[in-house]
């Protein structure tokens, strides 16, 4: 038999599923939750649904008898059997123990597979459930940085920037590396791909892909950040292949939302706290910036995180670098600190101790590659023939976050 | 758009940071402050007209009598859950105004403060303070003790809680609270990012009650474990004095977390330690699975108790034994371990990796197995019982329904991937409302309606009490769903001002919710002050509502020794089986009772431990120094107290039973 | 179920019984002696297990940021493991001198206990000298705890264990005069026994710390 050429988006199950879950008011309503317009987000969408529904196998049993037994074991109601030392059956215990464990064990299987899967840190193996990713496609990687209280979206392979407005190509696989400037954030676009936290001196990824074109998403952070957080919000729009490059055309050529060259200076000054930022565009940027924004080593004369950590690998800089607090002081002075820096740049580059720096041969703002391949076999739900992501054991528990997380490139001593 | 930068670096040695500048800018609050003090100035003269400060620091403010300290906890639970609602009022008026450009009412830095200060007061002084004013009162009187196994150390437990939440009420007036968020994480909370006195008015004020709850915990831990009346084999106690057991072993092994934490991140704001900075080493990251090790359990700390109350209330008003004893008391304690292993399932979004995640999301779905147990024991219990639909009862299947939901939107969570898209969004608010309001704040009414008559000889009115359950239920589903709703329409939480005007209606529906609980809790009060007022045809027995455990056994209120014979205990039902029993009290033979003496020393400790907080959030050096030496001081001098203990006379044992019992003396007594 | 947690034989012959029988079987008629503080031993320990988690945190914490030297001093740079030996050997020989204490205290000899507890608080303070010494040396060469990580748990750490020894000294004095005031009475002798809980768990916290910090840190 011939396949039909056109198979359902999505399991037809799911979709009544969705239907007789949300009552009328919420279709209503944009529940961009469960209709996004990415592929990782509907799958996290869906699984919202198949989890519900496998709940309310016993969840609504139990609402039901609640009510039923409330009603008919009515004190009035002298019909009902009446037996007050009847407090134990074990054929019953039995089945209020495994009914809950039934559910739990296939919903902890569909756990196990699906966070696997949807592993913020590994590549996406489709473009959406009929469309594999062909071996040529190249994902675009924007860099992400959540700033007091703004984003900024860098664009290394564009050589372009942003600052509140996220522009990406549909069906394209998107890889995005992300940080903060000073306090945690975290970093969500509804419609394409669930959040991960935005975190100063760290990186975290996310993979994801939008598969419909349109202009009235909406980014934000989705962890309070200060008196600024309300307004960390910015549009996200999807367009074809040909309109991200007139766009990009665009942020390049300049226009009404020009904003020069992103260079380290224009970036401590952006870095400043600042609310409601309107969208800027920064047609150059400095191809380091970002990883020395990781680094926490943008603004003159501060060691980079990764030279302190290559150092510290290696046993410190014994009492000799005891003195070596200004050059590696950040954030104690708080918001005020690219204040200060940028009105005195001279004063910060006098504190650099060159001798140090060429005690470390890495170059700042490389950060390791943690990410993780999809699966070969995408439909494989079974988990098996997975690859374990981060090979991590339960014990190491801090230091794989460390690993994950931390621009760390450990020197091989 | 303009930062307000507000210069707070004045010191001086005599105020330290004290100064003008310390008058919050805002009018809302001067509002307040008036209110208030106009309200406390009439208190005050009221007492003193009255001539009632003489009963009260005689009767309770020094007494160290389980049962008036568990009152006195309830009663600071529900002040602070009162200022603590209004916070949530603030809230969801700002949100449902701030919409089509319009920035509310509210600042950021004063929106900030209250939810940051709503969900600190809500959990630990509002919740707290009513899950231990409940073991307190009840767990002695169920296992047929006089009182807990140190009665001086609760009064000061209790006093030390009042002192944490005197601190947090000040800081509405004196200087600022945290902008936060109820667990302040750094880099935010640090120094740098907040600089001025919020963050340290939540450090101390957290400090000083963590020392009252962990010391509240050791104490009720030795009541259960060593004060059993004869004959009470573990599997013989009541499930409410299991549950107790359980929270107090969680309480011991969780507040020390807390407290370590708290004094890292005070270590990193006064001397420039770098535990939880960016640079120099520090490690945020740390203090987010730190804090989530103490806040896991606590979560269960709150909880647990409140299934004991439920089991009672259950196995009281279906006439009937509890169903699943031993099961329940098995779930319990596999909670109680579970509880710490799931802490991870708040941060999935921080990076983990996957097999991390799915490992604690499939412990907290295993979390769920137990519960569940208990849900069916309950419905099984209501199964062939007579259900008598008294106010508790009510509270209970409402528990029933609303905490079902709440669990199954929490396992939801539980699942990571879904936990992308949800974490930290309105659903995930309406999801902890939802098995908080609808298992510990129903739990809190059911318990207050159930033991009230036995705390004080009268019964709560029962139709004000049926207004304020209706008002409590319709309200909470018109106040929680919509955030479910627009949890699944991508809002995040802490947002002050919002533009998609398609939220709005929604925001509309849960105002009206929130106004709705408003009169409920307004039905409440009104319930308490009638009943009091109409005392005299509300009064009842000991037993009132054909109890099981043996704290219906004695005279309500029970005397101050509680029992003046220790019941011998048969089977987990000790009154009920006494009473099929037909079993008589004694009427004489009655012995010299050996008390614990009243001591003012808890009261005084806690107030220096006030100013001593304050002092150090102000950093006023001189009077920090001063206090904390005559706290260690007067708890020095307190050792050479040994006097501590007095009996009260078989005579006046058997005057005060008789009167209870309207009966002559016994001749020759 | 319900036989083994129902005492049956109450149940089905109480009934039968007389009055006055039942109500025996029902309450404690007799008077019961109830130790005086017969929990306190029990609560204490509770109390130390409690403490014991405060110092968890510190060494979790030093687990995980012991390595962060920020390009300053570490273990070996700065540690004297002789200076330390010394002072773990202060601390052994007090818990041994409190040891001592105990035993002439269930001989009723209150001088001596007093005594021994003298001698506990001389090694005691000695232990505290040495780490204060140790400290100031390393604040005055620029290796304070706000300087790293590392440093800053090593403080928090070792510093707790140093202000738990100091209480535990105000504590030790405060009983040294209360049994010159009261001698050997059953409150005392049970204080004794919660001090010497105490100071023999700080002594175990003490080995943990010498271990994990500067025995592995310089080794």
């Amino acid at each position: 038999m011939p396949r039909r050429p056109v198979a359902p988006p999505r399991a037809p199950v799911t979709r009544i599923a969705a239907a007789l879950a949300l009552t009328g008011a919420l279709s209503a309503c944009n529940t961009v939750v469960l209709k996004p317009a990415g592929d990782v987000a509907q799958q996290q969408g869906d699984l919202v649904v198949i989890s519900t529904l496998l709940m309310l196998l016993i969840i609504v049993p139990v609402i039901a008898l609640t009510l039923f037994f409330a009603f008919k074991y009515r004190a009035s109601n002298k019909e009902a059997n009446y037996q007050p030392d009847w407090d134990h059956s074990t054929q019953l215990e039995l089945v209020i123990w495994a009914a809950p464990l039934l559910i739990i064990i296939c919903l902890g299987a569909l756990t196990w597979v699906s966070t696997h899967l949807l592993d913020p840190y590994r590549t996406i193996g489709r473009i959406d459930p009929e469309t594999p990713i062909s071996a040529q496609v190249e994902p675009l990687e924007v860099d992400v940085v959540a700033l007091d209280w703004k984003w900024l979206f860098i664009y290394p392979e564009q050589g372009v920037a942003t600052v509140n407005e996220l522009v990406v190509p549909t069906n394209r696989p998107l890889h995005f590396r992300i940080t903060a400037s000073s306090v945690m954030n975290s970093f969500y676009v509804p419609a394409m791909a669930g959040q991960i936290y935005a975190m100063p001196g760290m990186e975290t990824r996310l993979n994801a892909v939008m598969n419909r074109t349109g202009d009235d998403f909406v980014g934000f952070s989705a962890n309070y950040s200060g008196a600024g957080f309300s307004g960390m919000r910015f549009p996200v729009r999807s367009v074809d292949d040909a309109g991200f490059a007139s766009w990009v055309a665009d942020v390049k050529d300049g226009g009404e939302k020009a904003a020069g060259t992103l260079d380290a200076p224009t970036y401590l000054d952006l870095e400043k706290p600042s609310e409601n930022v309107p969208a800027m565009h920064f047609a150059n940027v400095d191809a380091k910036l970002y990883g020395r924004i990781v680094d926490m080593c943008v603004e003159p004369g501060k060691m980079c995180m990764s030279e302190m950590m290559a150092i510290d690998a290696r046993g410190g800089l014994g009492k000799a670098g005891i003195h070596n607090v200004e050059m590696l002081t950040y954030d104690k002075h708080g918001r005020e600190a690219a204040l200060d820096a940028t009105r005195n740049p001279d004063a910060a580059l006098t504190r650099e101790l060159a001798w140090v720096r060429a005690l470390c041969e890495q170059e700042a703002g490389a950060v390791i590659d943690n990410t993780v391949e999809a699966p070969e076999d995408k439909n494989s739900l079974t988990g098996f023939g997975l690859s374990a992501p981060q090979s991590l054991s339960l014990a190491g528990q801090n230091d794989s976050q460390s690993t994950l997380a931390r621009p760390s490139k450990t020197s091989r001593n | 758009m303009a930062i307000e930068a507000v210069d707070h670096s004045h010191w001086s040695p005599l105020l330290g940071r004290l100064w003008w500048d310390a008058i919050p800018p805002d009018p809302i609050v001067w509002a307040t402050f008036a209110g208030v003090m106009l309200g406390g100035i009439a208190l005050v003269a009221a007492l003193t007209y009255f001539k009632v400060w003489g009963y009260l620091w005689k009767e309770w403010f020094t007494s160290v009598d389980h049962k008036k300290i568990g009152i006195m906890y309830m009663v600071l639970g529900l002040v602070m859950f009162i200022r603590g609602f209004a916070d949530a009022i603030m809230m969801r008026l700002q949100q449902a105004l701030a919409f089509g450009g319009s920035e509310g009412y509210l600042n950021a830095h004063h929106f900030d403060q209250v939810f940051t200060a709503h969900g600190v007061i809500m959990i630990f002084f509002a919740a707290m303070p009513f899950v231990t004013g409940f073991m307190n009162y009840v767990v002695p009187l169920q296992i047929g003790a006089r009182d807990v196994s140190f009665p001086f150390l609760n009064n000061f437990s209790f006093w030390m809680t009042t002192s944490g939440a005197v601190l947090i009420m000040a800081s509405l007036f004196i200087g600022e609270f945290g902008q936060t968020g109820w667990l302040a994480y750094p880099p935010l909370s640090g120094i740098a990012y907040s600089p001025y006195v919020g963050v340290d008015y939540w450090i101390w004020s957290l400090q000083i009650a963590g020392v009252g709850t962990l010391l509240s915990g050791v104490n009720l831990i030795c009541t259960i474990v060593k004060m059993r009346a004869p004959g009470m084999n573990m599997m013989k106690m009541p499930i409410f004095t299991w549950t107790a057991l359980c929270t107090n072993i969680l309480i011991v092994a969780a507040f020390p977390v807390l407290t370590a934490v708290l004094t890292m991140l005070s270590m990193d704001r006064y001397l420039g330690f770098n535990f939880f900075t960016n640079d120099l080493g520090g490690s945020a990251m740390m203090y987010v699975n730190l804090i989530w090790i103490w806040g896991h359990p606590e979560v269960y700390i709150l909880i647990l108790p409140i299934f004991g109350v439920f089991s009672e209330i259950t196995a009281t008003f279906c006439g009937k034994r509890l169903f699943g004893y031993t099961s329940m008391v098995y779930a319990t304690m596999v909670i109680t371990i579970l509880s710490y292993i799931v802490w991870l399932h708040h941060f999935f979004t921080m990076g983990s990796g996957a097999s991390v995640n799915s490992f604690f999301g499939i412990t907290t779905m295993v979390i769920s197995i137990p519960t569940g147990a208990k849900l069916f024991n309950w419905l099984f219990t209501m199964y062939r019982g007579r259900i008598r639909f008294e106010l508790p009862m009510m509270w209970t299947v409402a528990f029933m329904v609303t905490f079902t939901i709440g669990g199954m939107t929490g396992v939801l969570l539980a699942v990571p991937p879904a936990d992308f898209v949800l974490h930290n969004s309105l659903f995930l608010i309406a999801h902890f409302h939802n098995v908080i309001i609808g298992g510990v704040v129903f739990g809190v009414f059911a318990g207050i309606n159930f033991w009230w008559p036995k705390a004080f000889g009268f019964k709560l009115h029962e139709g004000l009490g049926k207004i304020s359950f209706w008002c409590w239920v319709v309200g909470f589903y018109l106040a929680f769903m919509p955030l479910y709703v627009l949890g699944l329409m991508g809002v995040t939480r802490r947002m002050r001002v919002f533009d998609d005007p398609s939220l709005h209606i929604w925001f509309i529906i849960a105002a009206i919710g929130a106004a709705v609980i408003a009169a409920g809790i307004g039905a409440f009060v009104l319930q308490v002050a009638f009943s009091i007022w109409k005392r005299k045809e509300l009064a009842c027995d000991g037993d009132p509502w054909g109890g099981r455990t043996l704290e219906w056994s004695t005279t309500s209120p029970p005397p101050h020794y509680n029992f003046a014979f220790t019941p011998v205990v048969h089977d987990i039902d000790a009154w009920e089986d006494m009473k099929r029993c037909d079993v008589a009290a004694p009427k004489s033979g009655f012995l010299d009772i050996h008390m614990p003496r009243n001591t003012g020393t808890g009261i005084i400790l806690g107030g220096i431990a006030t100013v001593f907080g304050f002092a150090m959030i102000w950093q006023i050096w001189w009077l920090a120094a001063i206090t904390f030496v005559g706290m260690v001081g007067y708890s020095i001098a307190h050792t050479f107290n040994y006097n501590r203990d007095y009996y009260i006379p078989a005579d006046e044992v058997a005057e005060t039973e008789a009167a209870a019992h309207g009966q002559p003396l016994p001749a020759g007594a | 179920m319900t036989a083994t947690t129902r005492d049956t034989m109450t149940n089905s012959t109480a009934t039968a019984a007389s009055p006055e029988a039942r109500t025996a079987a029902f309450y404690e008629l007799e008077p019961h002696h109830h130790p005086e503080g017969a929990s306190t031993m029990l609560g204490f320990w509770i109390y130390l297990m409690s403490d014991c988690l405060i110092f968890a945190m510190l060494f979790a914490a030093y687990g995980v940021l012991g390595g962060n030297f920020a390009a300053g001093p570490g273990p070996k740079d700065l540690f004297e493991l002789p200076l330390i030996a010394v002072n773990t050997a202060m601390l052994l020989f007090s818990s041994i001198t409190y040891g001592f204490a105990m035993l002439v205290m269930e001989k009723g000899k209150v001088r001596a206990t007093q005594g021994w507890l003298l001698v506990t608080a001389v090694f005691g303070a000695s232990f505290l000298a040495i780490e204060l010494y140790e400290f100031s040396h390393l604040i005055h060469e620029g290796a304070g705890p706000w300087r790293s990580g590392f440093l800053t748990a090593f403080f928090s750490l070792v510093g707790t264990h140093g202000l738990h020894v100091t209480f535990g000294l105000i504590w030790l004095f405060t009983l040294v005069v209360q049994l010159s005031k009261k001698g050997l009475t059953p409150a005392n002798q049970r204080r004794l026994q919660c001090l010497s809980l105490f100071w023999h768990f700080l002594d175990v916290i003490w080995i943990g710390v010498f271990t994990f910090v500067y025995l592995m840190g310089m080794l």
